[in-house]
């Protein structure tokens, strides 16, 4: 700021803006045994597409992804510390982390920073020490909560009422609520939900990528999505 | 503030628009209610000059904020049977103002006897534009073919025009342009131009995101008009997986009332074509 | 529209339209009643939904009731218009609302419009939504939505798109209403909600 005699105030400041919203939508869906983890593969930054292929779900270990949105440099960096991290556990204990392990240091890892912080919305999905599916959600400085489904990103208003609705039952009479999805079904509504979202959100296109979780191991699948 | 600039220029006549809102509104921005999102064409809109006329192009996609609106909206607007013109802009002011000129255009021919010359919707809409100094945002780009042959503007918001034989306006108008800076050539087949103008649209449905769904041409020749609505469609929606019906009575009720016609044969239903 | 919160749909289906409301009227985050009118008939098979600041729902209704009095019926096409007209005419300084009409044309063929706040108009074959829950209910009505449903089953895909839509809204909500109007009648359905 710069005050002139008149009084007058000159804002002199230069626009640093270290945040950049590159789109972009993830989801994950908690089964009985399984888990089923989606996101479209564009980047783009205004009305620009910078790459069609920018994947923003990684391998953290053999039975956990992590699903990422927001500001993909940031994104990668995170997603760099959390491989780092994890994998030094591996070499100290002989052994993977397990997912509350890892959710629980992703939740301090993004704490740490809590005044510049990563500029991501994380999902960390896979299944837990009992086998069964699991989903965490955080916000950009790490407040967690495990949930059975989330999806973060710029899609995010149009498919989580649709996942409330058909992975949660909510508002709906004469249904049974505590039925669990199937594994077949989880993936066809995390597909008609990216296909719906590119139909309407011009940040989500061009390829689906979805990871399946199981006791079998990361299975990946890869659809493509309209372009335009 | 007393007034806007905008009466000031306009004045406070009873005709036209009016600005009896605009002091709220302005006062409801001030406490933190933004205004809705007017919709937005994003926009890549083409025209060309070929050997026998002009050919226009636009894509289909309207939004409001990052949200497709509309995705199969006609931009390229009516104005007389041998003029069309394309908007880019707000879609509001794109349609009523190629709407306006239209009317206008039609009483000055009933007025001059003569059929209007794009010269002359240029002239019309350049003046309106300018009478509102930019407020008005309808980008466009205007064509057609009259007694002294083919003719192909863009107008800007501002009032200022171009007259050139390829144009191209709109969020997309660089991807658009590249395509024709590499591929026009004066003096080209009929075909040959509506495949450039397609190329061009496309490029601009892929690259940009302001831009999508199809590509909508309108081939203006001496005495006739080929207006091809989606004429390609290369963005179908991908069929869902699952159909998301659901069994009658799942939702819950709380009252309900049924209000039953009296059957009578309507003969007096108004018309708008 | 984020001043008062609202959520309106309309949806086609086989010879016939739904139009849908949620009751909420609020100051911001205060809730000021829970039964607020959001749609209006117009003719007997025309409604109106008008989203948006309060105040310009019941001006805007009122003036187009009064532009109305012709003694005769208007066809839900040029309602559309006129509505558009009236908004545009309010180019720089318009009603904050967005408009939709719904209804069955003089041959019951269904015909859903909708409006931004300046006029501009987006005739649908499928859906129109509108309010401060305008995204969450583009979501769910691009996946619930299809061709050709009976006026029962439509009933159930425009509830569940209006409900679970409002339910990620803070400012929409609070019960809603369902209109389904076919050749013979219109069915008028209060749904129960959440209400919070």
């Amino acid at each position: 700021m710069l005050q002139h005699k008149d009084g007058s105030v000159q804002n002199h400041q230069h626009g640093w803006e270290p945040y950049v919203d590159n789109g972009g939508t993830s989801l994950a869906i908690a089964g009985e045994d399984f888990c089923v983890i989606a996101s479209d593969t564009r980047q783009s930054e205004g009305y620009s597409i910078n790459t069609r292929f920018d994947p923003k779900i990684h391998k953290i270990t053999d039975k956990i992804m992590l699903a990422t949105t927001g500001y993909s440099a940031d994104a990668k960096r995170l997603t760099e510390v959390i491989k780092m991290q994890t994998e030094r556990y591996f070499y100290k204990h002989e052994k993977n982390m397990e997912s509350h392990a890892a959710a629980q240091m992703l939740s301090v890892i993004l704490y740490q920073k809590r005044f510049f912080p990563y500029y991501v919305f994380p999902i960390l999905a896979g299944i837990d020490n009992e086998g069964k599916g699991c989903v965490y959600s955080y916000d950009p400085v790490g407040n967690m909560e495990r949930v059975t489904f989330q999806v973060y990103g710029s899609a995010s208003g149009m498919i989580q009422p649709f996942l409330d609705s058909q992975v949660g039952f909510k508002n709906q009479q004469n249904v049974d609520k505590t039925r669990l999805l199937t594994k077949e079904e989880a993936i066809s509504i995390a597909v008609d939900s990216f296909t719906a979202a590119t139909e309407r959100d011009i940040y989500t296109g061009d390829y689906l990528e979805i990871y399946i979780v199981d006791a079998n191991g990361i299975h990946r699948e890869q659809k493509p999505l309209k372009f335009d | 503030m007393d007034k806007s600039i905008l009466a000031e220029i306009v004045g406070d006549s009873n005709t036209g628009f009016k600005f009896d809102n605009a002091l709220r509104n302005e006062s409801l921005t001030s406490n933190g209610t933004g205004a809705p999102k007017a919709t937005k064409t994003g926009t890549t809109i083409v025209g060309l000059i070929f050997k026998d006329g002009v050919v226009l192009g636009a894509d289909t996609r309207a939004t409001a904020g990052s949200i497709v609106a509309d995705k199969n909206c006609a931009k390229i607007h009516y104005i007389t049977p041998n003029i069309y013109c394309c908007g880019a802009g707000t879609a509001a002011d794109t349609e009523f103002t190629t709407n306006i000129i239209s009317s206008n255009l039609a009483l000055h021919q009933m007025n001059s006897g003569r059929e209007p010359r794009v010269a002359t919707a240029m002239t019309f809409l350049k003046q309106y534009l300018f009478r509102y100094q930019g407020h008005v945002s309808a980008a466009l780009v205007l064509g057609g073919v009259d007694s002294t042959g083919p003719h192909l503007y863009t107008v800007y918001p501002h009032g200022s025009t171009d007259k050139l034989p390829f144009v191209t306006m709109g969020s997309g108008s660089l991807a658009a342009m590249a395509t024709f800076e590499s591929k026009f050539k004066p003096n080209m087949e009929r075909q040959e131009a509506i495949d450039l103008v397609q190329e061009a649209i496309e490029s601009g449905i892929f690259n940009d995101l302001g831009s999508g769904s199809n590509v909508d041409v309108c081939v203006i020749t001496k005495g006739k008009v080929d207006y091809l609505r989606n004429y390609a469609k290369p963005n179908e929606r991908i069929s869902k997986l699952k159909s998301y019906k659901f069994a009658r009575g799942t939702t819950g009720i709380l009252k309900e009332s049924i209000h039953k016609f009296d059957i009578v044969v309507e003969s007096d239903a108004m018309d708008v074509v | 529209m984020s001043y008062n919160g609202t959520a309106i749909v309309a949806m086609t289906g086989k010879n016939c339209v739904a139009i849908a409301a949620d009751k909420r009227l609020g100051q911001q985050f205060l809730t000021v009643d829970m039964d607020f009118q959001k749609i209006f008939p117009i003719t007997k098979k025309t409604y109106v939904g008008l989203p948006g600041l309060a105040t310009d729902v019941q001006t805007l209704y009122k003036s187009n009731m009064y532009r109305l009095n012709e003694q005769r019926d208007i066809e839900p096409k040029a309602f559309a218009h006129m509505v558009s007209s009236t908004l545009y005419e309010k180019r720089f300084g318009p009603y904050y609302i967005e408009p939709i009409v719904a209804g069955l044309d003089k041959n019951n063929n269904p015909y859903i419009c909708g409006m931004d706040l300046l006029g501009c108009m987006d005739v649908a074959h499928d859906f129109i939504v509108a309010g401060s829950a305008d995204e969450n209910l583009k979501g769910m009505c691009e996946n619930l939505w299809e061709a050709d449903l009976e006026p029962e089953d439509l009933f159930e895909t425009i509830s569940q798109a209006l409900l679970n839509a409002v339910d990620r809204d803070a400012l929409s909500g609070w019960g809603g209403v369902v209109h389904i109007i076919t050749p013979n009648e219109v069915i008028t359905r209060h749904l129960k909600a959440r209400m919070d």
